[in-house]
């Protein structure tokens, strides 16, 4: 186990800049989540740290020791593959023990320590099995235990659960969760679902292009996001982004006063997250007048999509998302208003995306 | 119940009449007849007396067939130097090939290096040059080889008929195709692992590329023995030849002893029957693979 530090790495492919100067301290034993959409360097950030490919400019360090200099194989991390990777000419055994071989582990440590590993993993049965023996489930927990084995300065997972249907995903991410807190060893996990990041993280760092955008608790991705992309990313369905402005200290969508907001008059990016929205009369004061769109009842609740009209003169009508109490129906059309819970308005710069830096204050309610 | 009537194929009375057979079968019976009949004709000549080897209208089947015609055709030619001779050249290119074709195959598949891709265009023209047109350059090669680096190695030696084909672009191109097949993580699980480039050639890619090493070793063995112009030029001792210039030993200049030239043939292929048989598992199965990869 060891502490995993990224200093200034950037990484170009041609004219694709995949990485761009990526700071990252993992402290040791943690489990860090990197969590971004497709495209944007999740797994070119994990192939230079395995060693896999080498950083444009920057260095790498593992127990403080700069290892940009060393093949994957001299660095002493363990990595599980989105497609599992397992040699598929050889026994489960066989495939949990070739690390251990390569490292001339006496033989009956390595005996110890597959069997072990297989019964942690709950695989002791399927040794004797050739890969292509197993079911879908099953490989993933081979390609676990093969990683986990070494035991390894650090752990890198790309995508492990994308190939699992829904149900085994939910299970198996519970069951990784338990393992890290038994063996707590540094990991780091990528995905491009913000569900996963959010369930299974001590910190989530989400990118975007390349970048970092931000890097902290669920808490305080969810609760504080830096920017728009971080707001329009996280949470399901994410938060909503429409265009408003900021006038005699008070943030206004459509016309309707949502929170109080000391600062200049500006244009900027008000965002509310579905679960903090009230669908009220079209009438009431300080409600941002909507027409409904469609509503899409889940069982638990009902997800309604309305479009904002008139925020902006220049913009077709904005959508966003309420969710409502199950049994909540309107026909499509229907005008009504959205109101935001106090202290639920979030307030971004309309250009930048940055969120403005005085937190919100409550508009009192009593006022 | 259901079962009384699913036994009865829903539209197959509609259907109407099939053809009993696949119509493919109506190019491939004749070809193989044009495949069988010489073959055929090869082993009936064996057993024939040189009588009726010579007549005309050829005599299909021979009337007392002359199994001693194997024997005197050992006898008449050392049969068993020739074999040897072979052996020997077919053994030491198949190992070469292997060795040196699968290095160069997968540096080409996998390893990143200035040139490749021109090296590899390289290699690829020279396939296109007839054995023909480099022959007299390849046979001085050889003689300098003789003359300067070990008698063993020069012309009317066994050397020259290994030294050309130790390695040959085909066995690279082909080797290459197939390790491009297999899937890059699992090379890059093994390096994670702790595996070095080599490591992961011997105990991840080539285990899992047996049918192509088979195939590869199967057609340089087809090859080797096959060879006829080459040994023809370099060989001209007897005790160096190999079984397909051993065999012109039955075409004399003004008759040839047809019965005993055909046993030889006859002799000279069961060892390369046996190959094919043993590697057609995966000779259909690989030249079938890269015919639908490309
Ligand atoms: N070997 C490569 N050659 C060229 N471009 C690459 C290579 N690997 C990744 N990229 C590019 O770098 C960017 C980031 O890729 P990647 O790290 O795989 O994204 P992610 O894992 O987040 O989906 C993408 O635009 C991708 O096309
Ligand atoms: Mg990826």
């Amino acid at each position: 186990m060891a502490e995993v530090e990224y200093r200034g790495v950037s990484r170009r492919f041609g004219e694709i800049q995949a990485l761009h100067d990526l700071d990252l301290l993992v402290a040791d034993g943690e489990f860090l989540i990197l969590v971004g959409p497709s495209g944007c360097g999740k797994s070119t950030a994990l192939r230079l740290l395995a060693g896999l490919d080498k950083p444009t400019s920057g260095e790498i360090l593992i127990a403080g020791q700069p290892v940009t200099r060393l093949g994957p194989g001299e660095r002493d991390i363990a990595m599980v593959f989105q497609n599992y990777a397992l040699y598929p000419h050889m026994s489960v055994f066989a495939n949990l023990a070739y690390g251990l071989r390569q490292r001339r582990t006496p033989r009956a440590e390595i005996q110890r320590r597959v069997r072990e590993t297989a019964v942690l993993l709950d695989i002791d049965g399927l040794l004797d099995r050739k890969p292509g023996q197993l079911s879908g489930g099953q490989r993933q927990r081979v390609a676990m235990g093969r990683a986990m084995v070494r035991r390894p300065q650090a752990f890198l997972l790309d995508e492990p659960l994308s190939n699992l249907d829904a149900k085994l995903r939910t299970q198996v991410r519970g069951d990784l969760k338990r393992l890290h807190l038994e063996l707590p060893v540094t990991s780091i996990y990528v995905t491009h679902d913000q569900v996963e990041a959010m369930t299974l993280g001590d910190r989530i760092c989400v990118m975007s292009n390349g970048e970092v955008q931000q890097l902290g608790t669920t808490d305080d991705i969810y609760n504080r996001p830096a920017n728009t992309f971080v707001a329009g990313f996280m949470g399901s369905p994410p938060m909503n982004l429409v265009a408003g402005e900021v006038r005699g200290g008070v943030v206004r969508v459509a016309g309707a006063a949502l929170a109080d907001f000391s600062s200049p008059d500006a244009p900027v990016t008000v965002g509310f997250r579905p679960e903090d929205l009230r669908i009220v009369g079209p009438l009431e004061t300080d409600s941002v007048p909507v027409r409904i769109d469609v509503c899409e009842p889940l069982g638990s609740h009902v997800l309604v999509h309305a479009l904002v009209d008139g925020s902006g003169a220049e913009s077709s009508p904005t959508k966003v998302i309420a969710q409502a109490p199950p049994g909540t129906t309107y026909d499509p059309g229907a005008r009504v208003g959205l109101t935001v819970a106090p202290g639920k308005t979030f307030v971004f710069d309309a250009e930048t995306g940055r969120a403005a830096p005085p937190p919100t204050r409550e508009r009192i309610a009593t006022a | 119940m259901s079962t009384a009537t699913s036994s009865v194929e829903p539209g197959s009375a509609t259907r109407g009449w099939r053809l009993p057979f696949s119509p493919w079968h109506l190019v491939l019976v004749p070809l193989t007849f044009v495949l069988v009949v010489p073959m055929l004709w090869m082993v009936a000549t064996s057993l024939q007396t040189q009588g009726e080897a010579n007549r005309f209208p050829p005599v299909l089947l021979p009337h007392d067939p002359r199994i001693a015609n194997y024997a005197d055709a050992w006898h008449t030619a050392p049969f068993g130097t020739f074999f040897l001779n072979s052996t020997l050249v077919a053994l030491v290119v198949v190992a070469s090939n292997l060795v040196v074709c699968s290095l160069t195959g997968y540096a080409f598949a996998r390893v990143r290096f200035l040139g490749r891709k021109a090296l590899f265009m390289a290699l690829m023209a020279t396939l296109m040059v007839p054995f023909q047109v480099t022959m007299i350059p390849v046979f001085l090669i050889v003689k300098w080889f003789g003359d300067n680096v070990s008698p063993y190695l020069g012309i009317n030696h066994l050397g020259a008929l290994m030294l050309p084909n130790l390695a040959t672009a085909f066995g690279i191109f082909f080797l290459r195709q197939f390790f491009q097949t297999v899937p890059v993580e699992l090379e890059e699980a093994a390096r994670v692992d702790g595996s070095s480039r080599l490591g992961v050639l011997f105990k991840i890619v080539l285990p899992l590329s047996m049918p192509a090493m088979s195939t590869l070793a199967a057609l340089t063995i087809l090859t080797s023995w096959n060879d006829f112009l080459w040994p023809l030029i370099v060989i001209t001792s007897t005790d160096q030849m190999t079984v397909p210039l051993g065999l012109s030993y039955f075409q004399g200049a003004h008759q040839t002893n047809w019965p005993l030239l055909m046993a030889g043939n006859v002799m000279s292929l069961v060892p390369m029957l046996v190959v094919f048989l043993l590697a057609q598992r995966y000779f259909v199965q690989s030249v079938a693979g890269t015919g639908l990869k490309g």
